[in-house]
């Protein structure tokens, strides 16, 4: 491609954005609204992702809370029998003292607060790993029947609902999203339509006397592609600025409650910045080559 | 040979058939008219030259080349080989004389330089050459066809259809038309004129092919023809 010809694109295809600027900053405006929606979902994704993943990993063990008032000796029979249950892998003694000792480490700096409790109110705790969760079920059942044992918590239920509620946000976020740029994809076709139309002489004469594809199309593509790029732009200064306002705003408030960390704007800019221009870029593109193909016949 | 239809048909989308069977051959360096009243299918046949549509039947060729069916991407470079004048002249309003004509240059990649040499020729040769600077809606309407004509020479083509150049404009006007037509043709480019104005024709003594209903009627050679449209 010569010089030239370059020249020509980029005065064209500028020409046409400033020439209707109401369509242009409504194409801007819709793909950045697409994008932004697209980033909130991705966001959302990958945290319930993230949390889903990590709570799997903390919540599958079984957890024996076992009565208070009973012996050492009756503690380690527990223990065996505990063992020889077919599907368990381990089983960890966590005394009461030891639970206090994580509690207040959890706590931090709240620690303190721990400090006035006379007697200390957790219970010694077998913490029970298995071979696979098939057997859990069983496990826990077995458990549930031993003598001196105060409660069996296992948190599979509830794993298993996050992990089903991640996948039913992540493909609920697909239909909004493919359905979000399927519009700005027909909101970019128009607004070219409209640039085609005002310079529809001109460019029916080009096609006469003989201007290459490239020539005729370039200066449409290229307002598709800067529309997708400004829109993109746009976004990923919304996106990042809000999640990071966001996680701040969790990390200081809910923090201590959800013991969950959200994962931190700085580790997801840069794949965000690559996705959300190739996808900006795209849309654009797409809604040039749209547009031409129905009104440019000549 | 410049152009060859063998067998030619085509049935537009509507089943309405707009050519039938056309069997045509216009040697290098020829003047033709092609007459008949709208709807014979004289339209048809210039969009069929420039591959603005494709033949439902037969075969094309130009300057030996087979073009009846072309890739999007060589049309472009086949229709650089023609130069097409229309009836409502098509010039670009926001552009001068000069821009009009140097558009078309640019658009097929002639350099500044090569279009500050040839659009002054071009001019002149249309007998415009102190319009440049104007608008084309300053200008009457022979002057705009003359522009079109200035427009559609300058890239040198080895074609010329005019479809109905002179529509539009007084006897007298359409006679400088032409007197710059023959000129054209007389420098060696081949002539295609589409055109239902008897006087022009009866005056030229040209060939003559005359379209009814999509079928040529008749064709008679230059030299052979006087009076009988």
């Amino acid at each position: 491609m010569s010089i030239r010809i370059l020249k020509h694109t980029f005065r064209q295809g500028f020409q046409g954005i400033f020439r209707n600027r109401t369509m242009s900053i409504a194409s801007v405006g819709s793909i950045t609204a697409v994008l932004v929606i697209l980033g909130l979902v991705l966001m959302l994704i990958l945290n319930v992702n993230a949390l889903s993943l990590s709570t799997k990993e903390k919540f599958d063990e079984i957890y024996v809370y076992l009565d208070d008032n009973i012996s050492n000796e009756r503690i380690r029979e527990i223990g065996e029998e505990i063992n020889e249950i077919e599907g368990t892998m381990t089983a960890v003694f966590q005394s009461k003292e030891y639970a206090l000792e994580n509690m207040k480490e959890d706590f931090g700096e709240d620690a303190y607060l721990l400090d006035g409790l006379v007697n200390n109110p957790l219970p010694n705790t077998y913490v029970v790993q298995l071979e696979d969760v098939s057997y859990s079920k069983s496990v826990v059942n077995k458990i549930e029947k031993t003598d001196g044992i105060e409660e069996v918590r296992y948190y599979n239920d509830l794993v298993e609902k996050l992990v089903n509620m991640a996948g039913f946000i992540k493909s609920s976020g697909m239909v909004l999203i493919i359905i979000l740029l399927l519009v700005s994809v027909f909101i970019i076709q128009n607004t070219i339509k409209i640039t085609v139309a005002s310079r529809k002489r001109e460019i029916e004469l080009m096609q006469y006397i003989g201007a290459s594809n490239g020539y005729v199309r370039g200066p449409f593509l290229l307002e598709g592609i800067i529309l997708g790029l400004l829109g993109a732009i746009l976004s990923i200064i919304i996106v990042l600025n809000g999640y990071d306002y966001m996680v701040s705003l969790a990390n200081e408030k809910f923090f201590a409650m959800l013991s969950v960390n959200l994962i931190p704007a700085s580790m997801i800019s840069f794949d965000l910045l690559i996705i959300f221009i190739t996808i900006g870029v795209g849309i654009g593109i797409l809604g040039s080559i749209v547009s031409l193909k129905k009104f440019l016949s000549v | 040979m410049m152009l060859e239809f063998e067998n030619v048909t085509k049935v537009y989308k509507d089943k309405f058939t707009a050519v039938k069977n056309i069997d045509l051959k216009i040697e290098k360096g020829s003047f033709s008219f092609i007459v008949g009243k709208s709807g014979a299918g004289k339209s048809t046949l210039i969009k069929l030259l420039i591959k603005e549509i494709n033949p439902t039947e037969g075969k094309l060729f130009f300057d030996g080349e087979d073009i009846t069916y072309l890739s999007s991407r060589k049309v472009p470079v086949h229709r650089r080989k023609i130069g097409v004048i229309f009836q409502d002249f098509r010039l670009l309003n926001r552009k001068t004389v000069y821009e009009n004509i140097a558009f078309a240059m640019e658009m097929v990649g002639h350099s500044p330089k090569v279009i500050r040499r040839e659009v002054p020729t071009v001019l002149s040769m249309v007998g415009l050459s102190d319009k440049a600077n104007n608008f084309p809606n300053e200008l009457a309407g022979g002057e705009q066809q003359r522009i079109a004509i200035a427009r559609a020479v300058v890239n040198k083509p080895d074609l010329i259809i005019a479809d109905e150049p002179t529509g539009n404009l007084d006897p007298e006007t359409t006679y400088e038309i032409m007197k710059i037509f023959t000129e054209i043709n007389r420098r060696g480019t081949t002539l295609i004129m589409a055109t239902h104005d008897r006087m022009i024709v009866d005056a030229m003594k040209k060939r003559v092919i005359e379209l009814k209903n999509g079928k040529i009627i008749r064709d008679t050679q230059e030299g052979e023809y006087y009076n009988v449209y």
